[in-house]
C-alpha cells in the first residue's frame, strides 16, 4: 500500500500533482475510493493521488438522456440522482463492496477506469458505450477533452474509449459524461431448472435469439436456494413497460418450455435475484480466496466451466448469456492457469479480478498481447505518459 | 478550398517500378494504373475533391493487403484505404502520390454464427450485405446509414457510422466484437474476438471512427440481433419548431425510447413531398417521424401514449400507421430525403454537426438567420433524439461564388453547433472536409495528444494523411513533456 495519499479537489491540483510527479520522474498510484487496490497488480509507487474529492454532478439533462459528474462522485450519488428523475445508469455496473470486503462506495472514475458492466452489458451495451465525453490529467500534467455532452459524436479519435478500461495507467479521469435512459416501469424474470450448463446456455440462447429482448441471461450452476431454485437454473430478465414485461414474460415461458418447466419470477424476487448475479455475489467466494472474470463466446461458457471443475473446486457464476464466467477458487498459480488456459481454449480472455497480493504480484493478471499489439500499447503510454508516472505495473508487469 | 500536402517527387517518379511492385502481389485485375481507370477512385461522397491517385490496388485477402503494407510502409509509399467511397466528408480522397488500397473485392460473409448471435465478415461486404445473410433466419445488423445499400462495413468502422435506429440500437462501436486489422509495418492482429469486451485497453474503441488513420480492416465481427416481431411508424406535424422541440423531449422524459425520432423542417417537408407525395401537411414548420417496435399490442400502446403527448402540443396532424404499408408511406418521403433535395437544386452540402437537443430551436433560428444572409437555402433533416443534425445547404458547384459561399456557411453551422456544447461531426467523420475547424473544438494541446495517439499506430505518417488533422505540425506531433509544474 502506498505511504502518502494526495486528495486534491480541483482538476488543476491533480494536473499540478501529476505534472510534479513527472517533473520528478516519481510514480504516482491512481485511486478512487481504493476499493479495488485489489484489483489486478498492486502498483509500487510512493505516493497514491486520489480523485475521491472531486465530487459532484456537474450537468444532468434527463430530457436530453446525458449526466456528468466530477471522477470522485460516490457511484450510489448518481444513482439517487438518477432515479429521482426515473432514470438510471445503463451499464448496470456491478456493486463490489460486498465482494472486496470495501466499506466506500466506488466513483464513478473508478467503474469507468475498470469497464466495470454487470448483467445488461448484454443487451444494452458495456459501461465504455456509454462515455460520451471525458476529462483526464495526462501523464504530463496537461487537461485533455474528448468527446463531449452529445448523444453522437465521432470528432478525432476516440479518447473515452480508450480511457475507459484502462485502470488509471493513461491518465487520472477528472470528470465523465454519461449517456443514461429511462429505468424501466417494471421488470420480471423467468426461471428454468435444466439438467447441465449446456442445456441452459441453449436455453438462454433461444431468449437471446428471440424478439423479446431479455436484458439479463444468466446461469446459476448451483441455482438460489434461497429463492427457492434448486439445481442447475437458467434465467432470463424482461425490463419493460408493465404490459411488456407481462407479455414477453410469456412469450419467453412457451418458448423454453419444451426444455423443463419454466417458472416465472415477480418483479421483487426478481430484483433480489440480479443484484447477486450482478455483485457475484452467488459466487460466495471465501476472503482469502480469489475471483476471476473470463468472457467467452457464451457457447464456450460450459466448456469453460467444465475444464475448471475439473482442475480444482471451482464455484461458477455464468452471465450474458453463458460468455461471462465468474470463477471463485484458491488463490494459486495453478488455479489461475487453469483459469488461462481454460479461457484461451474457450477463445477468450481472463481478468484476475480479486486475490491476495502474492498471486497478483506473481501472475499475469490479464492475458498478454501479441508483440505488434504490444509495441503499439507500449508507444500509446508513451503518448500519452511519457514519464511512466500513471500507475506503473498496474495492468502487465513493467507496462 | 481545402489544401492537399504537396506530393512527394521522388514517389512520383517511381510510379511505375511501384505499379509493377504491386502487381507482383497482387496478379490480375487487382492494379489500376491507367489514367481512365483511376477516375472512379478520384473522388468519394464528398465530390467537390478530386484528386486522381498515383494507383489503385484491390487486394483479395489479408495477407494480400499486409504485403502491400510491407512494401509501402519500406518504401514510404502513403496508403488511402477505401471501402465504397461514399464517405460525406472526403474521407477516402486520394493524394496524388498515395496508393488507394481499395477493400471492395473482399467481400465474403466468411462465418455466420446464430447460437453467439454474431457474423465474421470481410471488410468490403455491404452495410446491408450483412442483413440480408442473416435475415432468413429473422436476424438483422442493427447500425443503418442510408447509404446502407452501397457502404462497407470496413468503412461504416472506421467512420462509426450511425442510421436513423440507433437512438435504439447505437451507432457501429456498440455492435462490434472484433475486427482483424493490418498494422502500418504490414503486421496481422485480431483486435476482439467473438466475447464481449477487452480484458486490458479497448483498441477496438479506438480502432472504430479513427478514420483509416491507424490501420486497415480486413475483416470485422459483428453482432448481429434478433429482428423485432413489427415495427410501426407514426407523423406529427407542428406550427413551430419550438413546439416539435418540447414534444421530442416530451417523449424522452416520459421513458419512451422510440427506435426511430427524425425531424424535418418546412423547407424539407416541401421537397420530399413533391418527390415522394408521401401525404406530408404542407403548412407545418416542422414533423417528427416516430417509430416504435413490438408485437401489434405493444406497439398500439406505445403509439397510443406518444400520440397522446404529441397531442398535448396542439399538432396540425397526427397520423399514426395502422399497417406496415401506411408506415413504409410515411417513410418514404424521409427516406429520399436527400434526393428529393437533389432535385431542387443543383448540389447540396450536407452538413453533420451534433448539438444538445435543447438547443434545437435556437440553433435552427440562428441558420435560418444565416440562410438569409447568405442567400443560399438550407433544408433541415435529422435525428431528433441525438441530436445529430443534418443541413442540407443548397448551392450551385459550377459557380465558384455559390460554393465558396456554401462552405463557408457551413463552417458557420458547424462552429454554432461547438458553440452550444455540441461537436463538428456526429456520423460523417472529419475527413478533409472538417479538417481546418478541429481547431474550432480541440484547443492545440488535445489535438497534439490526438496527433501523438496517431504517431503511436503509424510513426512515419503513411496513413490516410492530410485528413481529421489540420495540416499544420502534420506528422509526428512533439513528444509530449512535463509541463512546468
Ligand atoms: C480487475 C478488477 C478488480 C477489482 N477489484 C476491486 C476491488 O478490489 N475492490 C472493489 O471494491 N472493487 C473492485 N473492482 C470493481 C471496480 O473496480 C469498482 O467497482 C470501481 O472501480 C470502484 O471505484 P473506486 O473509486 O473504488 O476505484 P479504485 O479501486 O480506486 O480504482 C479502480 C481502478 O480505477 C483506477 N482509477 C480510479 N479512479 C480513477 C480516475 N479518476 N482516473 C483514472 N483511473 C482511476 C484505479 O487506478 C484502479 O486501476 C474490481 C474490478 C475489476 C475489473
Ligand atoms: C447518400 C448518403 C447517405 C449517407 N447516410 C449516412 C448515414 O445515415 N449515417 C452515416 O453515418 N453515414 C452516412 N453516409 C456516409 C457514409 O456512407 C459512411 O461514412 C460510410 O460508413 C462510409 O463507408 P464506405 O464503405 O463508403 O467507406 P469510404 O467512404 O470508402 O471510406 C470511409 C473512410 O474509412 C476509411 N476506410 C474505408 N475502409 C477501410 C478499411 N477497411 N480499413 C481502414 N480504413 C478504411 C477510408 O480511408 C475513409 O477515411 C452517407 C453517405 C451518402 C453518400
Amino acid at each position: 500500500m502506498s505511504a502518502a495519499l494526495l486528495a486534491p479537489d480541483s482538476e488543476e491540483e491533480v494536473a499540478r500533482a501529476v505534472a510534479a510527479a513527472a517533473a520528478a520522474g516519481e510514480p504516482l498510484a491512481i485511486e478512487g475510493n481504493g476499493t479495488k487496490r485489489a484489483l489486478l497488480r498492486p502498483v509500487q509507487a510512493a505516493r497514491t493521488l486520489s480523485t475521491r474529492n472531486l465530487r459532484g454532478i456537474t450537468l444532468y439533462r434527463p430530457q436530453e438522456l446525458i449526466l456528468s459528474a466530477r471522477a470522485g462522485t460516490p457511484l450510489p450519488e448518481i444513482e439517487a440522482a438518477l432515479a429521482e428523475h426515473g432514470q438510471h445508469l445503463i451499464a448496470e455496473p456491478p456493486d463490489t463492496r460486498a465482494l472486496f470486503g470495501a466499506e466506500l462506495p466506488a466513483t464513478l472514475g473508478g467503474v469507468v477506469a475498470a469497464n466495470l458492466s454487470g448483467p445488461r452489458r448484454i443487451a444494452w451495451g458495456a459501461m465504455r458505450d456509454h462515455v460520451l465525453g471525458v476529462r483526464f490529467v495526462n501523464g504530463a500534467g496537461e487537461v485533455i477533452r474528448s468527446g463531449g455532452r452529445v448523444l453522437k459524436n465521432v470528432t478525432g479519435l476516440d479518447l473515452c474509449k480508450l480511457l475507459t478500461g484502462s485502470y488509471g495507467t493513461l491518465g487520472v479521469l477528472t470528470e465523465i459524461t454519461l449517456k443514461v435512459l429511462p429505468a424501466p416501469e417494471a421488470t420480471g424474470s423467468v426461471a428454468l431448472r435444466v439438467p447441465d450448463l449446456a442445456t441452459g446456455v441453449r436455453a438462454l440462447a433461444a431468449g437471446l435469439g428471440s424478439p423479446f429482448g431479455p436484458t439479463g441471461a444468466a446461469l446459476l450452476p448451483e441455482g438460489a436456494p434461497a429463492f427457492g431454485l434448486e439445481g442447475t437454473t437458467a434465467l432470463l430478465r424482461i425490463e419493460d413497460f408493465a404490459p411488456s414485461v407481462a407479455y414477453r414474460l410469456d412469450r419467453l415461458r412457451a418458448l423454453l418450455a419444451p426444455l423443463g418447466a419454466p417458472r416465472l419470477l415477480d418483479a421483487e424476487t426478481s430484483r433480489a435475484l440480479w443484484r447477486l448475479v450482478r455483485e457475484a455475489s452467488l459466487l460466495g467466494a471465501a476472503a482469502g480466496e480469489a475471483i476471476w472474470r473470463v468472457s467467452v463466446p457464451p457457447t464456450a461458457g460450459p466448456a469453460v466451466a467444465a475444464a475448471l471443475r475439473g482442475a480444482f473446486a471451482a464455484r461458477l457464476l455464468l452471465d450474458w448469456g453463458g460468455g461471462l464466467v465468474w470463477v471463485a477458487g484458491p488463490a494459486t498459480e495453478a488455479a489461475h492457469a487453469a483459469v488461462t488456459a481454460a479461457a484461451r481454449a474457450g477463445g477468450g480472455v481472463w481478468t484476475l479480478f480479486r486475490a491476495p497480493e502474492p498471486l497478483r504480484a506473481a501472475v499475469a493478471v490479464l492475458p498478454g498481447e501479441p508483440p505488434p499489439l504490444a509495441a503499439i500499447a507500449a508507444r500509446v503510454k508513451a503518448a500519452l505518459d511519457p514519464k511512466g508516472v500513471l500507475n506503473p505495473g498496474r495492468m502487465r508487469a513493467g507496462a | 478550398m481545402i489544401a492537399l500536402p504537396p506530393p512527394k517527387p521522388e514517389i512520383l517518379a517511381r510510379r511505375d517500378a511501384i505499379v509493377a511492385a504491386l502487381r507482383a502481389i497482387v496478379p490480375g485485375e487487382g492494379v489500376i494504373s491507367a489514367p481512365l481507370e483511376l477516375k472512379p477512385y478520384e473522388t468519394d461522397g464528398l465530390t467537390a475533391y478530386r484528386q486522381p491517385p498515383l494507383a489503385v490496388v484491390l487486394p483479395t485477402s489479408t495477407e494480400q493487403v499486409a504485403a502491400v503494407m510491407r512494401y509501402c510502409h519500406a518504401n514510404g509509399i502513403r496508403v488511402v484505404p477505401r471501402g465504397a467511397g461514399t464517405s460525406l466528408s472526403g474521407g477516402a480522397l486520394p493524394l496524388a502520390d498515395a496508393v488507394v488500397i481499395g477493400l471492395m473485392r473482399m467481400n465474403r460473409i466468411l462465418e455466420v454464427d446464430y447460437d453467439n448471435r454474431l457474423a465474421v465478415v470481410e471488410a468490403g461486404v455491404t452495410n446491408l450485405g450483412i442483413t440480408a445473410a442473416v435475415a432468413e433466419r429473422g436476424f438483422f445488423y442493427a447500425p443503418d446509414p442510408s447509404s446502407q445499400l452501397a457502404c462497407m462495413i470496413g468503412g461504416n468502422v472506421m467512420m462509426n457510422s450511425g442510421g436513423a435506429h440507433c437512438l435504439k440500437y447505437g451507432v457501429t462501436a456498440n455492435n462490434l466484437l472484433g475486427v482483424k486489422f493490418v498494422t502500418v509495418e504490414g503486421e496481422v492482429v485480431e483486435i476482439g474476438g467473438r466475447h464481449l469486451d477487452a480484458a486490458g485497453y479497448d483498441w477496438l474503441g479506438l480502432i472504430t471512427g479513427s478514420e483509416g488513420q491507424l490501420g486497415i480492416v480486413t475483416e470485422v465481427t459483428v453482432r448481429i440481433l434478433p429482428s423485432p416481431e413489427g415495427a410501426r411508424a407514426m407523423l406529427a406535424a407542428f406550427r413551430s419548431i419550438e413546439v416539435a422541440g418540447a414534444a421530442v423531449a416530451a417523449i424522452i422524459g416520459s421513458g419512451i425510447i422510440p427506435v426511430a425520432l427524425e425531424f424535418m423542417d418546412r423547407p424539407c417537408i416541401h421537397a420530399c413531398e413533391a418527390f415522394a407525395h408521401a401525404g406530408y401537411p404542407l403548412d407545418a414548420e416542422a414533423m417528427l417521424i416516430i417509430e416504435v417496435e413490438g408485437s401489434e399490442a405493444e406497439q398500439d400502446m406505445l403509439l397510443g401514449r406518444i400520440r397522446e403527448i404529441c397531442g398535448r402540443f396542439d399538432p396540425i396532424s397526427l397520423r399514426v400507421a395502422q399497417t406496415a404499408e401506411e408506415s413504409a408511406a410515411i417513410w418514404k418521403g424521409r427516406k429520399g430525403a436527400f434526393g428529393a433535395v437533389g432535385r431542387i437544386s443543383p448540389d447540396y452540402l450536407c452538413m453533420d454537426g451534433t448539438i444538445p437537443t435543447s438547443e434545437l430551436p435556437r440553433v435552427l433560428g440562428r441558420i435560418a438567420e444565416m440562410s438569409r444572409a447568405y442567400g443560399l437555402q438550407v433544408a433541415n433533416v435529422f435525428h431528433a433524439g441525438d441530436g445529430n443534425l443534418h443541413p442540407l445547404i443548397l448551392f450551385d458547384a459550377n459557380d465558384p461564388e455559390s460554393t465558396r459561399k456554401a462552405e463557408a456557411f457551413g463552417a458557420d453551422i458547424l462552429r454554432l453547433c461547438v458553440e452550444v456544447g455540441g461537436c463538428l461531426t456526429g456520423e460523417h467523420g472529419v475527413g478533409v472536409e472538417k479538417r481546418d475547424l478541429m481547431g474550432v473544438q480541440f484547443l492545440p494541446h488535445e489535438l497534439a495528444q490526438q496527433r501523438r495517439i496517431k504517431g503511436a499506430f503509424d510513426p512515419d505518417w503513411l496513413l490516410n494523411p492530410s485528413k481529421v488533422f489540420p495540416l499544420e505540425g502534420e506528422g509526428a506531433a512533439p513528444a509530449l513533456t512535463a509541463r512546468a509544474a
